[in-house]
């Protein structure tokens, strides 16, 4: 009887434990990809992300406010991911964002978020557009979008000839993943064609992209001035082994920054020695963060990779950078609305729309030049545009450029407008941002 | 002692004709049919909805679908994805080009599209059959995904190709929680399960079977083998077309050509093997097995993970998953190599003399 006793205390005891530590922690589902093609961008963006947290967690949280996560495995694929975040909404207090890293999970949760009322950020990639906020309230494409990259790389391919006027006559060729991912920057692409009078020769290269030998032969009739590699997974090896093959230099490709990691250039050996690809952040160990993570979050045997000499790789980099953006947009709601307070997803969707990460609070974070200065609001959800260039040299990636824009002017209108076309079409009534704080 | 058919004696053709002859199956039929319209949609939760029963029964049509062409027909097919996809494409073109179109119009004649494409890709097996079909099939598979990427009319010039579907409104009532949702996609289901049965059960059904256990002698007793094997082609395709409709409308909300690829094609035959090939039940079966088991293992391993403190690195729960799923399905397979309705069947059986097995 007593040890019955003792046994319904303990129960009580912990019951009451878990509903007390309840209170004080914020839910993140993590809806990741370990497993199939893509696992190797996953596991390392994820693992970035959820790195950062611990270090958080383990410095006292957000004001005393602990990240909680839970993990469910997608795959990248469309149905799985929306099984997974119906399966995670609502657990734990439920779930205050989202960040499904594939754009086909993404368009399956467009309306779904906006339902629920959970802000879903979209990090480097998904919809142009919905950097419109006034149209799509729930969505953060924070950073940069594909547009922008687009833009800023043919700002960059103009710096190389000496100015975007000198493009005049020359041949791109565009080289794409023939899907959803691919075909986005196409309408930036040909407008800026239009405008600086270059012509954009646009390659499909059919998903997986295993052999493109007829597309690199198309590249070598064409003989195009430069050829934009917009690829993903095992794709962007191929496409450096195939240019190498057929003899197209190497440093007349421009990569896309998701052709620009250490997955993608290492296995494709000395083809990828001098190739240039965009980035959304810088990369490497010598970060303060990165540090702190390496000997805080790794020296107590809690780190997230299975090998933690992909710290500092470039998926991981950026999934540090994810996981500290979601931990200041917490903070800067918790400034508004209560600090030490678990955040509702629309007080955090205040907070993912009223960013301000100055490069002072950047270097305070302890990733001074590890991302751009970043500025939201309700009309702009996505505050930066920049993107910078790296180099592969055989052993790690050279920043040849800082942080820069393209024409940022021209994406905006072509955003607002495709937004705006969007929002009659789905009969949504856009926000008014001068009536909201 | 409780499931026998002792006693109940058919008086008529009709009687003997029916489609559950036995009383008890009737009722357990029943029972389930209520369940499933009357108790689910009080007691489930979105996340069920959504995440499980709406998925489920999409699944189980397109596993009907092919298991028509597959299991009645015999003719082997690795197009059922792009037969989906056609499907999901034409209704949003007819919702969007035809003002005032019903939904459930768009989804009849999707359906009809997709059945005359399957018509199309269904005439090589007139001359080939087997694993050659296959190939043909396949071509099928990357042929139509290329063809709706590739023309711009299709998507409505959409930039990424990839188009929302618009909101489904029959009568003036907006299906927009899960749980009407669930209710028009399970009606849709059942009226299509029940025209599956009775047409499997009757000349077509017939003609499909003599045709898929030997064409020769299917022909020499006088079934006509163009008109059998394309017929199977078009109804497979036309449930496999709505099937799509209904993934895009009731389900993701969007439809990008990319998710209706080749792995999705294998996924769903798996379900009709799985299942049971040429069966009813063995689509429903097969769907089950296919879109629960990973749930149901990824929420236990997790949960055991949780309970027992293991703390197992997520990457090899991911894999784990994979591997018993794998696992699982080579043992159906060994256990019962004709699938779950095979196994279902013989569980009926043993049920006819328990307790008294001698």
């Amino acid at each position: 009887m007593k040890a019955i006793k003792h046994a319904l205390l303990g129960a009580v005891i912990f019951v009451a434990a878990t509903a007390a530590s309840a209170q004080n922690e914020q839910f993140v589902p993590v809806l990741s990809y370990r497993v199939g093609p893509y696992a190797a961008g996953g596991s390392g963006y994820y693992g970035g992300a959820i790195d950062y947290w611990t270090l958080i967690n383990m410095s006292g949280g957000i004001n005393g406010v602990k990240l909680v996560w839970e993990e469910c495995e997608t795959e990248y694929n469309a149905s799985k991911g929306v099984e997974c975040y119906e399966r995670l909404k609502k657990k734990n207090g439920g779930a205050s964002t989202v960040e499904p890293l594939s754009t086909g999970i993404a368009y399956g949760l467009f309306d779904r978020v906006a339902q629920d009322k959970i802000p879903m950020t979209t990090f480097g990639y998904g919809l142009a557009s919905a950097a419109d906020g006034r149209v799509y309230p729930w969505v953060f494409p924070i950073g940069t979008t594909y547009w922008d990259q687009m833009a800023a790389m043919i700002a960059y391919l103009g710096q190389k000839e000496g100015g975007v006027d000198k493009l005049k006559g020359k041949k791109v060729a565009f080289l794409y993943h023939d899907s959803a991912y691919g075909k986005e920057p196409i309408p930036v692409l040909d407008a800026l064609a239009a405008k600086h009078g270059f012509e954009a020769l646009k390659i499909p290269v059919p998903v997986p992209g295993t052999t493109q030998e007829s597309q690199w032969l198309q590249i070598r009739q064409a003989r195009p001035d430069y050829v934009i590699v917009w690829t993903y997974g095992v794709m962007s090896t191929v496409a450096l082994k195939t240019a190498a093959k057929t003899g197209y230099p190497k440093n007349k490709l421009l990569g896309v920054w998701w052709a620009g990691s250490e997955e993608d250039v290492i296995p494709a050996g000395d083809a990828s020695k001098g190739y240039v690809s965009a980035s959304f952040t810088a990369t490497g160990t010598d970060f303060p963060v990165m540090q702190d993570i390496k000997k805080k979050v790794y020296g107590a045997n809690k780190g997230n990779l299975e090998d933690p000499t992909r710290l500092g790789n470039v998926m991981y980099t950026r999934g540090v950078v994810y996981g500290m953006i979601l931990v200041e947009a917490i903070r800067v709601a918790q400034s508004q609305f209560g600090k030490g307070k678990v955040m509702t997803p629309e007080q955090l969707r205040w907070g993912f729309e009223h960013l301000n990460l100055t490069e002072a609070r950047i270097k305070e974070l302890g990733a001074g030049g590890l991302f751009p200065p970043i500025k939201t609001s309700c009309a702009d959800h996505e505050g930066s545009g920049m993107v910078k260039f790296q180099e592969w040299t055989g052993t790690g990636f050279k920043q040849v450029t800082p942080f820069m824009a393209g024409d940022r002017d021209m994406v905006r209108k072509m955003a607002e407008e495709t937004a705006g076309k969007y929002a009659a079409e789905k009969k949504i009534t856009p926000r008014d941002c001068a009536k909201e704080g | 002692m409780l499931y026998r058919e002792a006693g109940q004696f058919k008086t008529s053709y009709e009687k003997d004709a029916a489609i559950f002859p036995i009383l008890q199956d009737r009722i357990g039929m029943a029972v389930v049919l209520v369940v499933a319209f009357a108790v689910v949609p009080f007691v489930a939760t979105p996340y069920v909805f959504t995440g499980i029963l709406i998925p489920l029964l999409i699944f189980s049509l397109a596993a009907l679908g092919l298991n028509i062409l597959t299991g009645y027909a015999g003719q082997l097919s690795l197009g059922t994805a792009a037969f989906m996809a056609v499907g999901a494409f034409a209704a949003y073109n007819f919702m969007l080009r035809v003002p005032g179109i019903p939904v459930l119009v768009a989804f009849a004649l999707a359906g009809v599209v997709a059945a005359l494409v399957g018509i199309l890709f269904g005439l090589p097996s007139l001359r080939i059959r087997g694993l050659y079909l296959v190939v043909a099939t396949l071509a099928a598979q990357f042929f139509i995904v290329w063809f709706l990427t590739r023309v711009g009319w299709i998507t409505n010039y959409s930039t990424s190709g990839v188009i929302t579907a618009q909101q489904v409104v029959i009568l003036g009532y907006a299906f927009t929680t899960p749980a009407a949702k669930y209710l028009l996609i399970l009606s849709i289901v059942s009226l299509l399960a029940l025209a599956a049965k009775n047409m499997a059960r009757g000349n077509v059904g017939r003609s499909w079977m003599a045709v898929r256990d030997m064409d020769v002698a299917a022909e020499v007793i006088g079934i006509r083998l163009m008109r059998a094997k394309l017929l199977a082609f078009a109804v497979s395709s036309f449930y496999c077309g709505v099937a799509g409709a209904l993934f895009a409308y009731l389900y993701l909300g969007t439809v990008e050509p990319e998710a209706f690829n080749l792995d999705l094609s294998f996924r769903i035959l798996f379900m009709v093997i799985i299942g049971g090939v040429g069966t009813v039940m063995g689509s429903f079966l097969g769907a089950a097995f296919v879109t629960l088991l990973p749930v149901f293992l990824s929420v236990t391993v997790r949960f055991l993970d949780n309970i027992l403190g293991l703390h197992i690195a997520e990457s090899t729960i991911s894999n784990l998953e994979l591997i018993v799923f794998g696992g699982l399905i080579i043992f159906f397979l060994i256990v019962e190599p004709h699938g779950l309705a095979r196994l279902w069947q013989i569980g009926k059986e043993k049920l006819r003399l328990w307790p008294f097995p001698h």
